[in-house]
């Protein structure tokens, strides 16, 4: 079986000779050929009539590319485009969330301090598109199945010869008279060259061929499983997270014999009997209201810091009853729900009576309708209250000598 | 000894003969020289398992295995980072900004330029990532879109440097790969042992050696190194700007960039020269490798030494003249404090030393090319031990002064770095053409037509 022709090839020695054959194959009108030297040899583009390489544009266009995804980019990350619209407004999903964060006092969008990543993937972009299209487009490369190859010529030109080569392709080509051609444009070796006889392939290298694209594939997905969703959404650091400590509502942690450490098994336990907690100390005149009107003085001093500690919680507390000057008209009395409820006037003899440490006590343990304030004011709060409440007696009923 | 300057001088000395170039290029791949490969192989693995076993103890104990202290932070880790980074940057000069001032010397030399370029640049990103203590963290350097709605600060001059180193060696990886596919493809036709033909036909992605090929592909070649270019200047003026952006005493100077980059070129080529001597020495490339080369550059290495030589008296100039107390004790502390030793080996490996180079005799000498290449890379290991360590141990407050003592896995990790350097040199010489067959060839007498394809006069 004959195999169809590709071309008919000839060797030249010197990178003169092939100049000349080359520039002898324009003339004689032949267009599907090609040269091949073990080096570009200077001159050759011009001799085959070549026009200029495109490639210079891919890389132009590549290059600007590079530059706008990097100006863009930094510009969303960081240079805050959206203003002060919040992605949850945009319902943006957390990944596409921006970092608008002023760092080293610079604006969000820093263009100077931008600039060198800006460089770096022009030129990233630029070098790798000319590279890829250079083979991919250009050359139309890579392909090992071309008929040159394994070739005695190909064996010559990639070394020390120089190879004309006219295709079969060609409009005006005739075997022989191709060959006379060659003849007398002095080279050497001529030959036919044909196309490569192509066996179907055999079963069992059908299945080593599927066999191996079925692991590739599958070698592929797992890395990027493994990547994806493993890597990528790893936890930052995580031994705080996983080492041994008790967690709330959890069992008891097992010594060595594998028994819990905690007789009950419980993780969580009950204070030491008798523990009190911070700001917490038990009221000791509980229930005995003028022991602690004679005991208990008022620790805080008069100054403006706890008057006005005093009248916030006054404000916040007291007043939604008392009414804001202490008159028992507070709001609560006004409505008709509370009109059994008539909260007292703190201006009243008996109340102008009490001492400190009686009004203390009220506070903390109530007083008929009133209930107690121990667990909302803290024992501070409860007593700059009080110096705030004398404010207000001696406000509302101001004596002559009280101006001065 | 009479030279005719009018004519270039020849640049593969005593063959025309395109395949013999081919045999004395392939000659290291075909017919292995055993004995050397292994002992260089032994020595570098032994090198690189003390840096693996430097690294798991690393790992296993954490950062404070090394010498760095609160002070001292940065210590070995950056200073091997810069000095490494540096090694890869005579790579680039000799196959892109020579290529484009179009000095055919470069070929000899170029392919072996940039694979060192290649492993010195790996090597070098082990350290900043060792160096932040959680190199299993180390994608959360880069930009994508995560779980905690956080991305990359931009602003931040490490974070150039993730941009900068990475897309330096994805460039002059690219560049490299480019300049070997017209090689790989002499060798698939060279060969006849099947699995070597297998691999290198892959490799070669078919390349036909067609001129309606080379023609794209010697623009793209022209792109690329003109993408190098600036490329390979911005790597370490980014490098210097970690330092310079702060404002550390001693490393807050404008005139980092440019004494970086010189300081990388002087160091890369000593460390090309260094290892060019043995490689020419095993494989036998004399002829390829030339004296002429070699004195070439030993020029570079001189005219790049006195470029440092002018930074270091720059500022020290700088430190008086901008009357800041701080930069001035800093400087004067350099000189004659607690790291002193350390700054004059500096000066006298980097500035006096390659003074020889004024004469032709030290030119042409291998001995004296050999120490002042080796002298060269101490100096400017130390270079950079000097900037990093001797400006963080006194800055302005007296009561966060503190002095930095390596340790002796500090030391380990740094000979490792020269093991992983070396195993990969060593294999890439003995399983890739180690100087490009196709460019020596182009550059080689007779190797290109006379003027309108007439005879030879």
């Amino acid at each position: 079986m004959s195999r169809r022709l590709h071309s008919v090839v000839a060797l030249f020695k010197s990178p003169d000779a092939i100049i000349n054959a080359a520039e002898k194959t324009v003339e004689a009108g032949y267009q599907d050929f090609d040269v091949h030297t073990p080096y570009p040899v200077h001159g050759m583009d011009h001799a085959m009539k070549l026009k200029g390489t495109k490639l210079p544009y891919v890389s132009l266009v590549f290059a600007l590319i590079g530059f706008i995804v990097a100006v863009l980019f930094q510009w969303y990350t960081l240079g805050n485009p959206l203003g002060g619209i919040g992605s949850d407004l945009l319902m943006l999903p957390s990944w596409l969330e921006r970092y608008p964060f002023v760092i080293g006092g610079k604006p969000l969008f820093s263009l100077p301090a931008f600039v060198p990543v800006m460089f770096e993937l022009t030129v990233l972009f630029c070098a790798l598109a000319t590279a890829a299209s250079m083979i991919m487009f250009f050359c139309n490369l890579p392909g090992n199945s071309h008929p040159l190859h394994d070739t005695e010529y190909m064996r010559s030109v990639s070394s020390d010869h120089f190879g004309l080569c006219i295709e079969a392709s060609d409009p005006s080509f005739d075997e022989a008279s191709v060959k006379t051609f060659l003849e007398d444009v002095g080279g050497a070796a001529i030959q036919s060259v044909r196309q490569p006889y192509k066996r179907p392939p055999s079963f069992l290298s059908s299945i080593v061929f599927f066999g191996i694209l079925l692991a590739v594939i599958g070698g592929v997905s797992t890395k990027f499983y493994l990547i994806f969703n493993k890597v990528l959404y790893m936890a930052p650091w995580t031994w705080m997270e996983t080492q041994k400590k008790l967690m709330p509502q959890e069992a008891s942690l097992l010594d060595e014999n594998k028994k819990p450490i905690f007789k009950d098994g419980r993780g969580m336990q009950r204070p030491v009997e008798g523990t009190v907690a911070r700001g917490f100390m038990p009221y000791q005149f509980s229930k005995t209201p003028d022991q602690a009107g004679r005991l208990l003085t008022n620790p805080l001093v008069v100054n403006e810091a706890n008057l006005t500690r005093g009248k916030e919680m006054y404000q916040i507390y007291c007043a939604l009853c008392h009414g804001d000057f202490g008159k028992g008209d507070g709001k609560v009395s006004n409505r008709e729900a509370a009109k059994g409820l008539r909260p007292p006037s703190l201006h009243s003899k008996k109340m102008k009576g009490f001492s400190d440490g009686r009004i203390y006590h009220v506070i903390v343990e109530g007083q008929n309708a009133m209930p107690s304030y121990a667990k909302q004011i803290k024992e501070q709060d409860r007593w700059s209250i009080i110096l705030y409440l004398r404010a207000l007696q001696r406000a509302v009923d101001a004596k002559e000598s009280d101006l001065k | 000894m009479s030279i005719d300057y009018s004519k270039p001088l020849p640049l593969v000395e005593g063959t025309t003969d395109l395949r013999e170039i081919d045999d004395a290029i392939a000659d290291p791949m075909e017919n292995p020289r055993h004995k050397e490969f292994y002992t260089a192989l032994g020595i570098a693995l032994f090198c690189l398992g003390i840096g693996i076993v430097s690294v798991l103890k690393l790992l296993l104990d954490g950062v404070g295995v090394w010498g760095n202290n609160n002070t001292v932070a940065w210590g070995f880790p950056i200073v091997n980072f810069v000095f490494w980074i540096g090694i890869g940057h005579a790579g680039t000069l000799i196959s892109a900004i020579l290529f484009l001032m179009r000095q055919n010397w470069r070929t000899g030399i170029a392919r072996f330029a940039e694979a060192m370029t290649i492993f010195a640049v790996i090597t070098a990103l082990l350290f900043p990532l060792l160096h932040t203590g959680r190199p299993w963290l180390a994608h959360y350097l880069l930009p994508y879109p995560n779980e905690r709605a956080l991305w990359v600060n931009f602003r931040s001059p490490l974070l150039w440097d993730v941009f900068a180193v990475s897309t330096y060696f994805t460039v002059s990886f690219v560049f490299w790969y480019i300049g070997l596919v017209p090689d790989f493809a002499t060798m698939r036709d060279r060969t006849t042992a099947k699995l070597k033909k297998t691999i290198y036909t892959i490799f070669s992605l078919g390349w036909r050696f067609s001129n309606r090929h080379w023609q794209h592909y010697e623009r793209a070649y022209l792109i690329l190194a003109g993408l190098c270019t600036p490329l390979v200047l911005s790597v370490h003026s980014i490098v210097s700007m970690d330092f310079a952006v702060s404002i550390v005493p001693g490393w807050h100077t404008t005139i980092f960039p440019p004494y970086f980059v010189a300081g990388a070129i002087f160091s890369g080529f000593a460390m090309v020269i260094t290892v060019l001597l043995v490689v020419r020495r095993i494989y036998h490339l004399e002829h390829i490798i030339t004296m002429l080369h070699l004195e070439r550059m030993s020029k570079v290495l001189m005219a790049t030494g006195l470029m440092v030589g002018y930074a270091y008296s720059m500022e020290f100039f700088i430190a008086w003249y901008s009357g800041v107390e701080f930069e001035q004790y800093v400087f004067i502390n350099r000189a004659f404090g607690t790291y002193a030793w350390g700054y004059w080996i500096m000066v006298t490996c980097n500035t006096l030393i390659p003074q020889v180079f004024w004469f032709k005799k030290c030119r042409n000498s291998l001995v004296v090319l050999f120490i002042v290449s080796i002298t060269t890379n101490i100096g400017m290991w130390f270079e950079r031990f000097v900037i990093v360590v001797s400006s963080l141990h006194r800055d302005y407050l007296p009561s966060s002064w503190g002095d930095f003592i390596p340790t002796i896995w500090d030391f380990s990790l740094l000979l490792g770095s020269f093991g992983f350097f070396f195993t990969g040199v060593i294999l890439f010489s003995r399983f890739m053409p180690v100087t490009s067959m196709s460019e020596v060839k182009a550059v080689s007498d007779c190797a290109q037509p006379t003027h309108h394809g007439g005879d030879h006069e």
